[in-house]
């Protein structure tokens, strides 16, 4: 009795210690593989290039070029007028992010002067009187002379003028007797929408390209080469080849989305208002999407270029165009709005918005969290599937 | 060892291997000579679990090539036809990534391959993709052998490598299988066939024929003269035309030919010869393993 309880015991420990070994080796592998992966990395800066250089460049081209926004634009002002309602207005614009108050001049004479000297983009004109007449009446002239020669920017400074006045007539019209406001619509504070609405879509796409993108070339390298040959005659299980070329890209993407955020808020000060934790999680979720995609493209295609020219034309161009990025989806025709519903980066770019401009909680992207994860596990089955074992 | 019965592949309209059966016993170093297109690098894909067979069935090991692929990856070593490793790994790197997709480590079976390995040693260093032909070779087979494999399937890998190197290939084969390695070697080049144990010859997907080199050379059944000019462009030109002759194939610096009844009148074809070229140096030679095979292709 006592014998066979020892025998069992050896046995189990036998079975124990091979599952050990077994599972030593199979990580071993792995290990070694992702080690691999991660000097060819390393040994072709092109790689390294497309990896970070292109997020870093797209942010700041984004944020810098793109931006249809105005910031600290110096004005003139001509105050002949001089009373409190004329200061007011002044300060109201030296307050505002938007300008800055940076001459004031004493004649209207000296108006074309400082405008053709380039340091000020827009003067302000208060004729005397001003805001005697506008106490009276209830209804004053003001003059705002703007330097076009750019046109975009000073169409902004204009428009961006226009709507601190009429901010200013409504805070006028509240504070003193109930009088009718002109509906005027406040199509002012469109700031946070342009200046940061590039950030969530931005994160996507870049994501996308990347993990798709590359995940798809490594491979089908690897078939191009002949070396996945040598692969397919090891012991190496797809499933391990597969982990070991994804790896290394979910680490380096996931760097980056830790990049874009910091460029984000170090560069042009926009922080995450929810929770971190929460936006990181979401990220690792798409990036595996985005990878999981990649494999799918790499398993239909043969060479680097089939798999470059399917990543690009077929998973690019749609997530630029059609997943609210550029476009609003609401504005386009049925059709499209449909065939969004099936690319990743529209749900994606939903969550980064929620999370990170309005600062919600995981209560109000569940249902885009569900879609991304459903989405994820079909690619992922699919190409376990088509992932061959042999060369046919 | 290997046992490969009635082995056919097709692609699309292409009939790669039709019917090929062979036994390869252990420790045996077998050729498969035959020129580009005859079926090699189908057929050791086939062995090497990379394809399946549309019908017959092979084992290695006892291990069918096709349900077992799992057991065999572990105990086959595989070449590919072209260079397969990384060229942006050293070296060293990729032969320590071999050891470990394999689940062995270079230092437990550095004496298998020491032999090899010890003549790019200096260079491990180096980045695979600047290596010379002879030097890529080498740590291919290195790759091959890092988990001590009982089975080699090496597909033409002296092709494309320099004559020397080439010899010392052959000569490292001979010291492998001292340590009991079973050896299946391609090649387009026949001189290398007597290198082999045993060969066989394959032309068009098809088998012409198995035997050891010495019972192919000696199953040669016709007479065989050399004839040897100044302009050997013009003497196989003008030997076609002559009517006894059976076949004239060129060897190096000679023309080999048999004729018809197995008789040459020597004079009668100098003096047929001599109004084209002038010194003409006829002699009667044994067949090499070459004469053999072009004999068989011939025939076929």
């Amino acid at each position: 009795m006592k014998c066979f309880c020892e025998s069992q015991g050896v046995r189990k420990k036998q079975i124990v210690d091979s599952i050990q070994t077994f599972g030593a080796k199979t990580l071993h592998r792995l290990l070694a593989f992702i080690h691999k992966e991660f000097l060819h990395i390393i040994r072709d800066p092109r790689t390294l290039v497309i990896l970070f250089g292109i997020p870093a460049a797209q942010i700041l081209i984004f944020g810098y070029v793109i931006s249809m926004d105005i910031r600290e634009v110096q004005i003139a002002v001509v105050d002949l007028s001089r009373d409190t309602i004329s200061r007011q207005l002044i300060h109201k614009f030296d307050a505002s992010n938007y300008f800055r108050v940076s001459h004031m001049l004493n004649s209207v004479n000296e108006v074309e002067k400082i405008l053709k000297s380039g340091s000020v983009k827009e003067v302000l004109v208060f004729e005397s009187g001003f805001g005697t007449r506008f106490m009276r009446e209830g209804e004053a002239m003001m003059g705002l002379i703007v330097d076009t020669s750019e046109p975009n920017t000073g169409r902004l400074v204009a428009s961006y003028s226009e709507a601190l006045i009429a901010d200013f007539n409504r805070e006028l019209a509240m504070a003193g007797r109930l009088k009718i406001v002109p509906a005027v619509r406040m199509l002012y504070n469109p700031a946070l929408q342009n200046e940061y609405m590039f950030v969530p879509g931005l994160m996507t796409l870049i994501l996308m390209l990347i993990c798709a993108l590359m995940t798809s070339i490594t491979i089908t390298r690897e078939k191009e080469f002949g070396s996945m040959e040598v692969l397919l005659v090891s012991p190496l299980r797809p499933m391990q080849i597969i982990l070991g070329k994804v790896a290394p890209y979910l680490l380096l993407a996931f760097g980056d989305v830790l990049l874009i955020l910091a460029m984000a808020n170090f560069v042009f000060g926009l922080p995450v208002k929810g929770s971190l934790m929460l936006l990181l999680l979401e990220s690792v979720l798409y990036i595996g999407l985005a990878l999981s995609l990649g494999i799918l493209i790499s398993t239909v295609s043969k060479t680097m270029q089939q798999a470059m020219f399917i990543s690009l034309i077929g998973l690019m161009l749609p997530s630029i165009l059609l997943s609210g990025f550029i476009f609003p989806l609401e504005n386009m025709p049925l059709f499209y709005q449909i065939i969004s519903l099936i690319l990743p980066p529209r749900w994606f770019i939903i969550i980064v918005k929620n999370i990170m401009l309005k600062g919600t909680g995981f209560r109000f992207v569940w249902k885009e969290t569900l879609v991304l994860i459903v989405m994820t596990a079909i690619f992922i089955s699919i190409s376990a599937k088509k992932f061959k074992i042999r060369l046919e | 060892m290997i046992q490969a019965e009635h082995l056919c592949k097709n692609f699309a309209s292409v009939t790669a291997l039709a019917d090929i059966s062979f036994s390869v016993s252990e420790g045996e170093l077998f050729g498969f000579i035959g020129p580009d297109g005859a079926g090699k690098t189908t057929l050791f894909r086939l062995l090497a679990t990379l394809m399946r067979p549309d019908s017959g069935a092979a084992t290695l090991s006892g291990y069918d090539v096709v349900k077992d692929y799992k057991q065999l990856r572990l105990i086959t070593g595989y070449m590919p036809g072209r260079f397969s490793l990384y060229h942006d790994l050293t070296v060293e790197e990729n032969l320590r990534f071999h050891a470990a997709v394999f689940g062995a480590t270079v230092e437990e079976n550095y004496e298998l391959i020491k032999d090899i390995y010890s003549h790019i040693e200096p260079f491990k260093k180096r980045l695979a993709g600047r290596l010379s032909g002879g030097m890529k070779q080498k740590l291919a087979l290195s790759c091959a052998l890092i988990h001590a494999p009982t089975v080699l399937l090496l597909d033409e890998p002296t092709t494309g490598v320099d004559a020397v190197s080439r010899m010392e290939f052959w000569q490292m084969l001979k010291n492998l299988q001292s340590h009991g390695i079973t050896i299946l070697v391609s090649t387009p080049y026949m001189d290398e066939a007597g290198l082999c144990d045993r060969v066989a010859l394959l032309q068009d997907g098809q088998i012409l024929s198995i035997d050891s080199p010495a019972r192919i050379v000696a199953r040669f059944d016709k007479k065989l003269w050399a004839v040897q000019s100044d302009d050997k462009h013009m003497l196989i030109e003008r030997l076609r035309s002559y009517r006894p002759i059976e076949s004239v194939f060129a060897f190096g610096d000679s023309v080999h030919i048999t004729t018809v009844n197995d008789e040459l009148d020597e004079t009668e074809l100098v003096h047929f010869l001599t109004a084209q070229t002038e010194e003409i140096h006829i002699t009667t030679i044994k067949p090499n393993i070459e004469d053999c095979f072009l004999r068989l292709m011939r025939k076929n």
